[in-house]
């Protein structure tokens, strides 16, 4: 058995995602990585020294810039011949591309793989998170994107992976970059952080959200996260959302505010280790799957909280 | 230009599913169907496409049982032109479904592919890549916005850090994403004209598609439930047990 694991980059260094992805790439077979962009020879030297990696394969052209499914899936196919599985992380990176390349070798795949039972056997979530499905696949390869909080990070030392150059693969343009708009943020990465402070509709205004969310935030180091309700009010920008649709987090501590957790919210952040829950709601349903729950007044209750966690710390 | 859209029927998504004691599949008999939100989205794009001069036509197209009938008079309601329905009872999985839509596509020649981004039932999110990648077209995952110009599609995609922006060149595989617009209600005397616009039945055999299940569903299970959790008076309280019980901080 060997595994390909296609590797994703955020701002020239390799996402914490592909860690996964190898982490659960390593309970298949042995692992080589697939590093394809443009001026990447970086990422492909941090690649490299990922424990448990055989090969680096580096693709470095122009044409891999932007990390278009349309140019990227003909290079993986390419390179499918030698490998009996393709894994990517459950990103949006991963969302896109896995799909079409499974397409393009006439494969069906396996999205957001929670749990390897063995190398043609899988479990992953179905109905937003309502039930686990185990599917087994009757196919010679198989393609899979993992979810990322399910399989711990592999350690990015102590690796000695050799870097193959591969020539990338012509394809036929169909799509063009225009621009691209990262949201700013002086938080911890949502779906890596520890602990997330996320918000909904209950915060009231845009203005609230940050007032309230950000210092507790920095209280914590922690990433700040939405429900939808808070995002489609535009309190906070779209990818901020946690959920079925948005982002699956498991941080150690998840704390709601002002949110009632509608199943769609549930999916993205019920395998938190610690869910403290704040609403002023005594039957909001997120304190059905809280630790700790607080009915109050969130313009009270987090000041406060703030003050003695702060207390705490010093 | 013709729009086509594709459509699923599925559990309504305020229906919390349960499975099947036996494990063998969620029930889902006598619970309440609707159109994948996702999809009603690229319905409701699609007739905006229309009301604003840029499309000619809007079809909709639905593989699966009966009743999915329902779901396309739903999108004929709310402004879709006509109807495909390729009838069956066997299960589809997102492979099989991307070959038919491509068979279909290949009829009916649409400038442009609308599918939502994903079904909330199979949580899957493949359907739209696969057809793109079957046919070889540009896909345009998750999109947020969607505006014609010449022979060129441009789209805002959510993607995790942010949005980016593309061209896609048309004919043009596209899957939507929640926010790309609030579909209408609709209003009555809309269902009763849909009843008179064309449905067009299909079969499988007719397309010539194979559609064995490459994925074999051995069990479905419950995910392990939380143990119950406490409330707590106060601030307080509360810090005192993140600290001291938790030992989250």
């Amino acid at each position: 058995m060997s595994v390909l694991i296609i590797a994703e980059q955020q701002q020239s260094c390799l996402d914490e995602a592909t860690l996964s992805a190898v982490s659960a790439g390593r309970q298949l077979g042995e692992v080589d990585i697939l590093v394809a962009g443009h001026n990447v020879a970086e990422i492909a030297i941090q690649a490299q020294q990922i424990d448990g990696v055989r090969k680096v394969l580096l693709a470095d052209a122009t044409v891999y810039a932007h990390a278009l499914a349309e140019t990227l899936a003909p290079l993986v196919v390419q390179l499918a011949d030698s490998y009996s599985h393709i894994v990517a992380a459950a990103t949006s990176f991963g969302k896109n591309l896995l799909p079409r390349v499974a397409a393009l070798l006439d494969c069906a795949p396996v999205s957001d793989v929670t749990s390897i039972v063995d190398t043609q056997t899988f479990i992953h979530p179905i109905y937003a998170g309502n039930a686990l499905q185990t599917v087994r696949s009757q196919q010679s390869k198989q393609l899979l994107t993992i979810r990322t909080t399910a399989f711990s990070l592999a350690e990015l030392t102590g690796g000695q992976a050799v870097i193959e150059h591969i020539a990338p693969v012509a394809v036929p343009q169909l799509s063009r970059f225009i621009d691209l708009q990262l949201t700013e943020s002086e938080h911890p990465e949502l779906t890596t952080a520890k602990i997330v402070v996320s918000g909904g509709r209950g915060l009231g205004s845009a203005e609230n959200f940050a007032a309230l969310l950000d210092p507790l935030a920095d209280t914590l180091n922690a990433a700040i996260g939405a429900s939808r309700a808070a995002v489609d009010a535009d309190y906070a920008p779209n990818d901020y959302q946690v959920g079925q649709t948005g982002k699956i987090v498991a941080p150690d501590l998840y704390i709601a505010i002002g949110i009632s957790g509608a199943i769609q919210h549930l999916a993205g952040m019920k395998d938190s280790k610690v869910i403290v829950a704040i609403n002023k709601d005594a039957d909001a349903p997120i304190f059905k799957v809280a630790d700790y729950g607080l009915v109050a007044d969130l313009h009270t209750a987090v000041p406060e909280l703030i003050q003695q966690i702060k207390a705490i710390a010093c | 230009m013709k729009v086509l859209v594709a459509v699923k029927r599925v559990v309504d998504y305020n229906v919390k599913v349960r499975v099947k004691a036996d494990e063998s599949d969620v029930d889902i008999g006598n619970v309440k169907m609707s159109m994948n939100p996702f999809d009603e989205i690229a319905v409701e794009e699609a007739v905006r496409l229309k009301e604003a001069g840029k499309a000619t036509e809007v079809v909709v197209v639905t593989l699966g049982v009966k009743q999915c009938e329902e779901t396309l008079r739903t999108a004929l309601a709310m402004g879709a032109d006509r109807a495909i329905h390729v009838e069956t009872d066997e299960e589809l999985q997102p492979l099989a479904v991307a070959k038919l839509l491509k068979a279909v596509a290949t009829i009916e020649q649409p400038q442009l592919l609308l599918l939502g981004k994903q079904a909330i039932d199979d949580d899957a999110n493949q359907t739209a890549q696969m057809l793109s990648a079957l046919m070889q077209l540009a896909q345009g995952t998750f999109a947020s916005k969607i505006e014609l110009a010449g022979d060129e599609v441009l789209i805002t995609r959510e993607i995790d850090g942010g949005q980016e922006r593309l061209a896609l060149t048309l004919p043009a595989v596209i899957s939507v994403d929640l926010r790309l617009n609030e579909p209408r209600y609709i209003k009555l005397p809309n269902i009763m004209q849909a009843k008179k616009k064309p449905l067009e039945k299909k079969t499988i055999a007719e397309l010539g598609v194979d559609i064995s299940p490459r994925l074999i569903q051995l069990k479905v299970t419950e995910p392990a439930a939380r143990s119950a959790g406490m409330m707590v008076e106060n601030v307080t309280e509360l810090v005192d047990r993140l600290h001291n019980e938790a030992k989250v901080f």
